[in-house]
């Protein structure tokens, strides 16, 4: 007697909006990138979930909140989580070896305490500009 | 004939010959190096201490000799900074890139404080057209009125007059916060693309006219609608919001924020992606 096959049911979670994991649309695959506005830019921050990182730099700037970093959120470049840095106008890939959480909220936490590490960096792509270019 | 086989093959802006890049999409992709060391400051900047004061009379330097002075206080890490006598100069206070905290006692011509990251700014008078154009970061507080264009194309930090401002506030605005205690004129957040305006008081006609993206509340009555200017429902998240943001702000703490009208993009304008390059240049 032939076994009769389960249909199993697939398991895969479906991500609302989740940046890095939600399916591009065929204009994002054919330019291999984000198209910036086509997640929630208006997403507020979470403010419980600032990282001991983020506190320390407000303090240090003497802001009341996370002032530009409100928007900066965290998106994905070929199909791996990135942040957008509008210093050196292109995507900043998150390393493998960084495990992001499932929620947006922390997501973006950490792409903004990453996109500051990465901007004040002697190793910004800026830096050899100024060095270059730097008139005063 | 063999040309025209060609041609045909072609889009109709590479037959004009006026596009011949290839789209390969992604432009300067950076690795991050998650072994960065901790730094709040831009390489070429300065580490200011914020309790170390001065002052600066400016009645008798040129912006460009004022803008020097500034930058030379905080190489040697001033990091409150009393402008005296700004006497209404053009571009005073701008290209500043570290934390500072920058107090003007008097008014601000054109262009003041423009592409600024970082510092928290206090004018204690008026302001000229385009204050706090490029903003990329900081807080700025003008206590009076400010003139047309007041935060032009800025893309972060909060910027805030407590009186009231001219036409074209926020115009292509990419990110960031505006608030504005009292009226604003024409045309309020003309292409705006990201971020957030805020009006307390009433606002002149064609609000939010062909703008992209980003959100206005105002408080008082609107002239009326521009472009593609749209009518939304106000949320918890938006009241949240407006609350904290008003609080920074040190206004509005009377302000019923549930009576607010929100205005946001109807999208009608979102149709670039089907146009051919050359046929994009004409749409913008």
């Amino acid at each position: 007697m032939a076994k009769k096959k389960k249909n199993k049911k697939k398991s895969i979670k479906e991500v609302k909006g989740q940046l890095g994991k939600k399916k591009e649309t065929a204009r994002e695959k054919m330019i291999g990138q984000t198209i910036g506005y086509r997640y929630d830019v208006n997403l507020l921050p979470d403010y419980k979930k600032l990282t001991p990182f983020l506190k320390k730099y407000i303090e240090h700037m003497g802001w009341d909140d996370l002032n530009w970093l409100e928007d900066v959120h965290m998106g994905y470049e070929e199909d791996r989580p990135a942040v957008f840095d509008r210093n050196a106008n292109g995507w900043v890939t998150i390393p493998k070896k960084i495990k992001l959480p499932d929620n947006q909220q922390d997501r973006d936490m950490i792409a903004r305490e990453l996109l500051v590490k990465f901007q004040m960096s002697p190793n910004h792509p800026l830096v050899d500009l100024k060095k270059a270019y730097l008139k005063f | 004939m063999a040309n025209l086989k060609t041609a045909e093959k072609k889009t109709k802006a590479q037959s004009m010959g006026m596009h011949t890049e290839v789209l390969t999409g992604k432009t300067q992709q950076k690795f991050f190096n998650p072994d960065e060391a901790e730094n709040f400051f831009y390489w070429g900047t300065h580490d200011v201490d914020f309790n170390k004061r001065t002052e600066l009379d400016v009645k008798d330097l040129d912006c460009k000799q004022a803008n020097e002075k500034i930058d030379i206080l905080m190489s040697e890490g001033y990091g409150t900074i009393v402008i005296k006598n700004p006497q209404g100069k053009h571009s005073l206070g701008v290209g500043i890139l570290n934390k500072l905290n920058l107090i003007f006692e008097g008014s601000l011509g054109y262009f003041g404080v423009g592409a600024i990251d970082g510092p928290i700014v206090t004018v204690k008078g008026r302001v000229g057209w385009s204050c706090a154009e490029n903003m990329m970061a900081g807080k700025v507080v003008i206590e009076k009125n400010a003139g047309s264009c007041f935060g032009a194309a800025i893309r972060g930090g909060d910027l805030i007059c407590k009186g009231s401002v001219g036409a074209r506030t926020g115009i292509d605005q990419k990110g960031g916060s505006i608030i504005v205690g009292g009226d604003a004129g024409a045309f309020t957040g003309f292409m705006m693309q990201r971020g957030r305006i805020v009006i307390l008081g009433d606002v002149g006609i064609n609000l939010g006219d062909s703008m992209y993206d980003g959100t206005i509340y105002v408080g008082g009555k609107i002239g009326s609608f521009g472009s593609d200017a749209v009518e939304s429902p106000i949320t918890k998240s938006d009241i949240d919001w407006l609350t904290r943001k008003l609080k920074v702000a040190e206004i509005g703490s009377n302000v019923d924020l549930s009576k607010m009208t929100k205005v946001v993009a109807g999208k009608k304008l979102w149709n670039y992606d089907a146009l051919e390059p050359t046929e994009r240049k004409g749409a913008i």
